[in-house]
């Protein structure tokens, strides 16, 4: 068992033991056990999967970083939803809006706009997936 | 002298006062406790930010990142985070005189409330961007703000951006305080800010020790783990800042609508009192002029 805290700016969403994690980083997709050596990499939006007393649940996370050790795990994240939490229809909308504003953006001189803008609709598609899976 | 007509009158408009300050001191404090644990929410983000900063910095030679740079040239911006509306006591006017008194050097603002943006502007001072924030605040609404003013940064035309915010220290004390937001300066960062979480924890401390325990691999690697860590500190001190001045300003409010409630109280028994005497006095000489008339006749 391993102990998962999620915990964003707001609140903390989740704390519990759990069998294991899996953790989409700028590397790919991780997955951390017990007893994993202490470790510090950046989270990128995706899909959080946790299993626990033979279930495997699912969070849309958005960007932030995973500090793991041992025995526990946490995951600092500007986001962090269950299915249920996400609004659809928002997280369309703002995939739709930054997309538009990237159409409008000149690739060469808004390299960090562009940036930010595919980081929001990455958080979009994250929340997308897990919601019409 | 006033006659009782005018008396009942007044005693019927200050007793209505009283009920309106009543309802907004209650609104007032429903709404404070919101605000209150959400900016306690922050502190558990805040304490594992640090710790992990802590640790980044003791694993790094000389830190490098936009943020950290000290520049020469460019010039302040200032975000003033105020309140949309008034009744809230001082906390705006004070907010102001500390603005005054810490931003000496030329600045242009961005504000957060219209009370201060108004003064602001009637100061003739540049006002870069203004935002509106609805109760309850959350993280993705502060994000545009926290953009705007690394944006800005970076763009070069600002070599210093500060927040000025009233930092809520308890119900009855909030401190208007002046923090600078960029460029971070390495040997404050990841250390314990007082607008941390309310009031408790040691302002200043760095959890050095429990830090430095743990041996940290960074994947890919440090400067990495740093560059995607950054954004994210800057957006929450903000994000935080502005929790904070929620909490005071509706702890401001309801301590100004139950003084208000209060005086409003006294005047009215006042003018009961007052009331009375002329009643009792009219009654009196009434009296005076029938036992008069009946001696007269007799």
């Amino acid at each position: 068992m391993i102990r998962l805290d999620i915990v964003t700016p707001e609140k903390k969403v989740f704390s519990d033991d759990v069998a294991n994690v899996y953790l989409p980083t700028a590397m790919g997709e991780i997955g951390v056990l017990q007893s994993h050596t202490a470790l510090v990499t950046p989270l990128v939006p995706g899909e959080l999967r946790y299993d626990k007393d033979g279930k495997t649940y699912e969070l849309a996370v958005g960007s932030g970083f995973v500090e793991a050790g041992p025995d526990s795990i946490s995951v600092l994240t500007d986001m962090a939803l269950t299915a249920h939490e996400i609004d659809e229809t928002l997280a369309e909308k703002e995939q739709r809006e930054a997309e538009e504003a990237i159409d409008k953006l000149d690739n060469n001189e808004d390299a960090e706009e562009i940036a930010q803008l595919r980081a929001t609709i990455s958080r979009s598609v994250a929340q997308l997936s897990l919601k019409r899976r | 002298m006033a006659n009782l007509k005018d008396i009942r009158r007044r005693i019927k408009s200050v007793n209505n006062t009283a009920q309106i300050t009543k309802a907004m001191q209650m609104v007032a404090a429903a709404k404070m406790k919101k605000a209150q644990n959400q900016a306690i929410a922050g502190r558990e983000y805040a304490d594992r930010m640090n710790l992990v900063l802590t640790n980044l910095k003791a694993n790094m030679e000389g830190l490098a990142h936009p943020y950290l740079e000290v520049r020469d040239e460019g010039k302040h911006l200032v975000l003033v985070i105020s309140t949309d509306k008034g009744l809230c006591g001082g906390i705006n006017t004070n907010l102001l005189k500390k603005v005054h008194k810490e931003i000496t050097d030329e600045a242009d603002y961005s504000t957060v409330g219209k009370k201060l943006r108004d003064q602001i502007q009637k100061a003739g001072k540049d006002l870069l961007e203004h935002y509106s924030l609805e109760d309850p605040i959350s993280f993705a609404d502060v994000k545009p703000i926290a953009k705007h003013l690394t944006d800005q940064y970076l763009s070069g035309t600002y070599n210093k951006v500060s927040v000025c915010f009233t930092n809520y220290i308890s119900t009855m004390v909030q401190e208007p305080h002046v923090s600078q937001l960029l460029p971070i300066d390495p040997s404050k960062l990841a250390e314990k800010k007082d607008y941390e979480g309310v009031g408790k924890g040691k302002v200043g401390e760095t959890n050095t020790a429990e830090a430095l325990e743990k041996e940290y691999t960074f994947e890919p690697n440090a400067n990495e783990v740093l560059n995607a860590l950054l954004p994210q500190y800057v957006g929450f001190q903000v994000y935080q800042m502005i929790v904070e001045a929620r909490a005071s300003e509706h702890s401001a409010r309801m301590i100004a609508m139950n003084a208000a409630t209060d005086n409003a109280n006294k005047l009215a028994k006042e003018l009961k009192l007052e009331y009375n005497k002329l009643r009792q006095a009219a009654i009196t000489a009434e009296l005076l002029e029938i036992t008069t008339a009946m001696k007269a006749l007799e």
